[in-house]
């Protein structure tokens, strides 16, 4: 819990004591990088507008919970709630479409829950691994990816492990 | 890839509702779920709207280069066949400070610039080399300190301590960051 209390003070006095030592408005760049922010919700917008759509119709339907039904038994045997296997599907897959599972849990749950907690954690330490892999081979047009798969998805698979502990011994 | 999940999680979603004859509850999904986009979006809009000011200030002030010069002795041992003033060394600690950061509009030209750069000095350009894989599997092992989007989408959904995550979510990206490394050394000596 103090990690979490202190990054951010720390990032704040931080970044402005080196703006000031080198002599930059930080103020005037402050404003100039917000106005960054803006852009970029605005280009989430759209996505999230879609994902949550067909991420509510999905659960709406009842299909997630028959999905949770057979693989839950499995999963909680472990302690790993059943209602976040879709997510951590998702997660490899694509960045937009697990947000929209993740806020759907928490309207579920709510983040002060065990399982909003986990899959809080657990998104910010896994990535898309599917999506990023075909993007960045693609670009340079790499038809031979060797172990990179396997190692990141093993990688992934530690951090959605560590996830499940850590946060069971910091929120008990 | 989109293009067949979003497609087809609509259209599995409505089918199965046709067989539990939960059909009256699309509509209410649908409208529900892009209210609740716009009103996720505004919450978005203060906290990343903060966090990019902030990190403007890191980027033009030079703390962002510095940091990364600060990291070369790492990308010595995790790239010990790259050349250390070599265009993709740089362009690899530019992508791995800004993915620390949470910046990934910068994370991502910066990672596609430095696997043109591995490109270049690949023998096989068909085949991925060595430095490519050890770069694509950390970046992909997460290594964002802060998750700006998560905390916003918490405080959202009303948490008393949207912020809480930060502790154990860092804690959980150096798990899943030192076995990325631990496993491609191990990998790329079994692979020929």
């Amino acid at each position: 819990m103090f990690i979490s209390d202190l990054i951010m003070p720390i990032a704040f006095v931080g970044i402005i004591l080196y703006g000031y030592s080198k002599n930059i408005d930080i103020y005037e760049t402050f404003i100039e990088g917000a106005k960054d922010g803006i852009m970029t919700v605005f280009q989430i917008f759209p996505t999230l507008v879609g994902l949550m759509v067909a991420v509510g119709i999905l659960r709406e339907s009842g299909a997630l919970d028959f999905f949770c039904k057979y693989i839950g038994p499995f999963s909680e045997k472990v302690g790993f709630p059943k209602d976040a296997i879709p997510l951590t599907f998702m997660r490899l897959i694509s960045s937009s479409a697990s947000t929209g599972l993740l806020l759907d849990i928490f309207k579920k749950y709510g983040p002060d829950s065990f399982i909003g907690r986990l899959v809080s954690v657990m998104m910010s330490c896994t990535e898309t691994v599917f999506y990023t892999i075909s993007i960045y081979f693609m670009s340079i047009k790499i038809k031979k990816i060797r172990y990179t798969l396997k190692g990141a998805l093993i990688a992934n698979l530690f951090g959605i492990i560590a996830s499940l502990y850590i946060t069971k011994i910091f929120f008990g | 890839m989109l293009n067949y999940l979003w497609g087809s999680m609509i259209l599995i979603g409505i089918i199965f509702s046709v067989f539990s004859g939960n059909l009256s509850c699309i509509t209410n999904a649908a409208i529900n779920s892009s209210k609740e986009a716009v009103t996720i979006c505004l919450t978005m809009l203060g906290v990343l709207t903060m966090w990019t000011g902030l990190m403007k200030i890191a980027e033009k002030s030079g703390l962002i280069d510095a940091l990364s010069e600060k990291m070369m002795p790492l990308l010595k041992f995790l790239f010990p066949h790259l050349p250390k003033q070599s265009k993709a060394m740089q362009y690899i600690s530019t992508n791995i400070i800004a993915n620390m950061l949470g910046l990934s509009w910068a994370a991502t030209p910066a990672g596609l610039k430095a696997m043109d750069e591995l490109q270049k000095i690949n023998p096989d350009k068909e085949t991925a080399s060595r430095e490519m894989c050890m770069f694509m599997i950390i970046n992909m092992s997460s290594l964002q300190i802060v998750s700006v989007n998560i905390i916003a989408y918490r405080s959202q959904y009303n948490s008393q301590n949207p912020s809480e995550i930060i502790g154990p979510g860092l804690l959980a990206t150096l798990v899943s960051t030192i076995v990325a490394i631990v496993i491609t050394k191990i990998l790329e000596r079994y692979d020929k």
